[in-house]
């Protein structure tokens, strides 16, 4: 080893954060990916598939329209939602407790020139990429159930992106707040449940209580449903906006959220 | 990143303070690390040599005291430190489903060696840690001591200025042991400024320039390991050797002439004879040590 040089240039910076240092970050996560794809690929595949086989033919046996919409059509669009809520907050609820505290994959990258904010941000990046690409999956296989394409669908990752960056946050506070694996339990319950099921991905909120619709509106699951049914089946844009807005504010404030707690989790 | 200030040492930590609730790790630690040289932090489990270490990259914030890095005031600019600085953990922290070279590929990344540098740095690393037939394996498929230099290599991968080690061979069987002791020394050899945690009295002994001696969170004593002995155990020691009772008596005895004792399992070392004002018992003379320095200045004794 001969003398090293010091940087040459200041690196590039995005307000606080550093490009260079997420995209470290990422590049681990792409790698690892690359060990771990088809799994992820199969389960996201398969699990949408048994889901609308159920609902679409069990329930929609039973149920022939909903919103005007063929059951199958209804459910297709609404797994979507659903596929990117559990894509996203489980995969960093658990893959981040697992990194941090069992294999001290944060230790090691903040021993680089990483900080926590970047960490975090470039963690969440990725699971919402991922959740967005696969989330979509329903839509493919609820085209085999009679779905029609429509240019429309093409946003639909997108959309899953940003609800994906919300939940994918979500997890991380819960991971950081958390001692152990099994407190998910909890979580499980008492949150991720409720809000799968009253989000309109399985039955609308119209038939509910109240309070219940009320709830539903500040459910940011409910909006993601919305958008992607939107996008497969037209627009309503001041209404699309609306719920735009929500899931951008859902992610932003999810996303501090998990960048204080994380900071409080790694640093002593 | 933040301007970085004229250097003279690598490392230099003033009054550095750390409790963690009603546990003082760090009291007042004072250290420096002269650029180019290899400085051991000798201590026992508890000393506070981990949270030093972790200070150092900023995931520990101290209570009080001042830190800086090669120049750069610590956590402040922690990050600019971070990117000229090295760091191998006392935990194996490795990718465990990525392969030797993935790892070092993943670093080379975090550590933003230059794209059209960046095969090169990976293939040293390789070298360095004589992992290049392996490189195409899963870390779970090597053993604990090729582990060991690739988490070694890791943190070379960028050519730090700085290499932090926390007890890089703790646990590791002495052949593996010798290993890393190679591969820091070429490292010394080649002026990289090293701080390294040990409680290894041997292997402070062989690698170190300069020893400081923690305890409870403070050092109690530091210089080349000679200087130590010299100044601390003076140039012999007397062992005696024998039933407790002998052991007790040859205690007795030294004490009546002023000279310190320290007592292993199953004999009593005199040292300091030059201060014997009295008669000593009978024993087996030999050379002072480390180790006997550490156990004078601090009462523990040490792996």
């Amino acid at each position: 080893m001969t003398a090293p040089a010091a940087p040459s240039r200041p690196p590039r910076r995005l307000g606080r954060l550093e490009p260079s240092a997420i995209a470290g970050v990422l590049v681990r996560e792409i790698i690892n990916f690359s060990s771990y794809w088809r799994s992820v690929t199969f389960s996201s595949t398969v699990e949408p598939t048994i889901y609308l086989l159920a609902f679409g033919f069990g329930i929609g046996a039973l149920v022939s329209k909903v919103g005007g919409l063929d059951y199958v059509q209804y459910v297709g669009t609404g797994t979507v939602a659903t596929a990117v809520m559990f894509a996203s907050v489980f995969t960093t609820m658990f893959g981040t407790f697992v990194k941090r505290e069992y294999q001290h994959t944060y230790d090691a990258i903040l021993s680089a020139p990483v900080d926590t904010e970047e960490l975090v941000t470039a963690e969440v990046l990725w699971v919402a990429f991922r959740a967005g690409v696969y989330g979509s999956v329903p839509l493919l296989v609820a085209m085999g159930f009679g779905l029609s394409p429509s240019w429309g669908m093409l946003v639909v990752p997108a959309i899953g992106i940003a609800t994906g960056f919300g939940w994918a946050s979500f997890g991380m506070v819960i991971s950081a707040v958390m001692k152990s694996l099994d407190s998910f339990s909890y979580v499980t319950s008492i949150v991720i449940t409720p809000v799968m099921l009253v989000a309109g991905t399985y039955f609308p909120l119209d038939g509910l209580p109240s309070w219940a619709q009320v709830a539903g509106r500040f459910n940011p699951l409910f909006h993601c449903v919305q958008l992607v049914r939107h996008a497969v089946f037209g627009w309503h844009p001041l209404a699309d906006l609306g719920h735009l807005g929500a899931l951008i504010v859902f992610g932003v404030v999810m996303w501090r959220l998990a960048v204080w707690t994380t900071r409080r989790r790694l640093i002593t | 990143m933040t301007t970085q200030t004229p250097v003279g040492s690598a490392l230099r930590l003033r009054g550095v303070r750390k409790s963690f609730g009603d546990v003082h790790a760090v009291t007042g630690l004072d250290l420096d690390v002269p650029e180019g040289t290899c400085v051991g932090l000798l201590g026992p489990n508890g000393a506070g040599k981990s949270t030093t270490v972790k200070m150092l990259t900023a995931q520990c914030i101290a209570d009080a005291g001042t830190i800086e890095v090669l120049g750069y005031p610590l956590p402040a600019a922690s990050k600019s430190a971070r990117a000229q600085m090295g760091v191998v953990p006392q935990q194996d922290n490795l990718d465990v489903t990525l392969t030797a070279r993935q790892n070092l590929i993943v670093f080379s990344h975090l550590y933003r060696v230059p794209r059209a540098g960046r095969r090169d740095a990976v293939q040293r690393a390789l070298e360095l840690a004589r992992l290049t037939d392996r490189a195409d394996e899963k870390v779970t498929a090597l053993s604990g001591g090729m582990r060991r230099r690739l988490l070694i290599a890791r943190a070379l991968i960028h050519r730090p200025r700085l290499v932090v080690m926390d007890e890089p061979t703790v646990g590791l069987d002495p052949q593996v042991r010798q290993e890393i002791w190679a591969l820091i020394d070429a490292l010394r050899t080649d002026g990289v400024s090293i701080l390294m945690s040990t409680h290894y009295i041997e292997e402070a002994a062989r690698l170190c320039d300069t020893v400081v001696i923690v305890s409870h969170g403070t050092a109690v004593a530091g210089g080349s390991p000679a200087d130590l002995v010299t100044e601390h155990a003076g140039a012999e020691a007397l062992e005696v050797y024998g039933p407790p009772a002998v052991l007790a008596e040859a205690e007795r005895q030294a004490a009546a002439c002023g000279v310190t004792t320290r007592r292993t399992g199953t004999s009593v070392s005199l040292l300091r004879l030059d201060r014997a004002t009295g008669p000593l018992p009978e024993g087996v003379r030999r050379d002072p040590n480390l180790e006997d320095v550490f156990v004078l200045l601090t009462g523990e004794e040490i792996a």
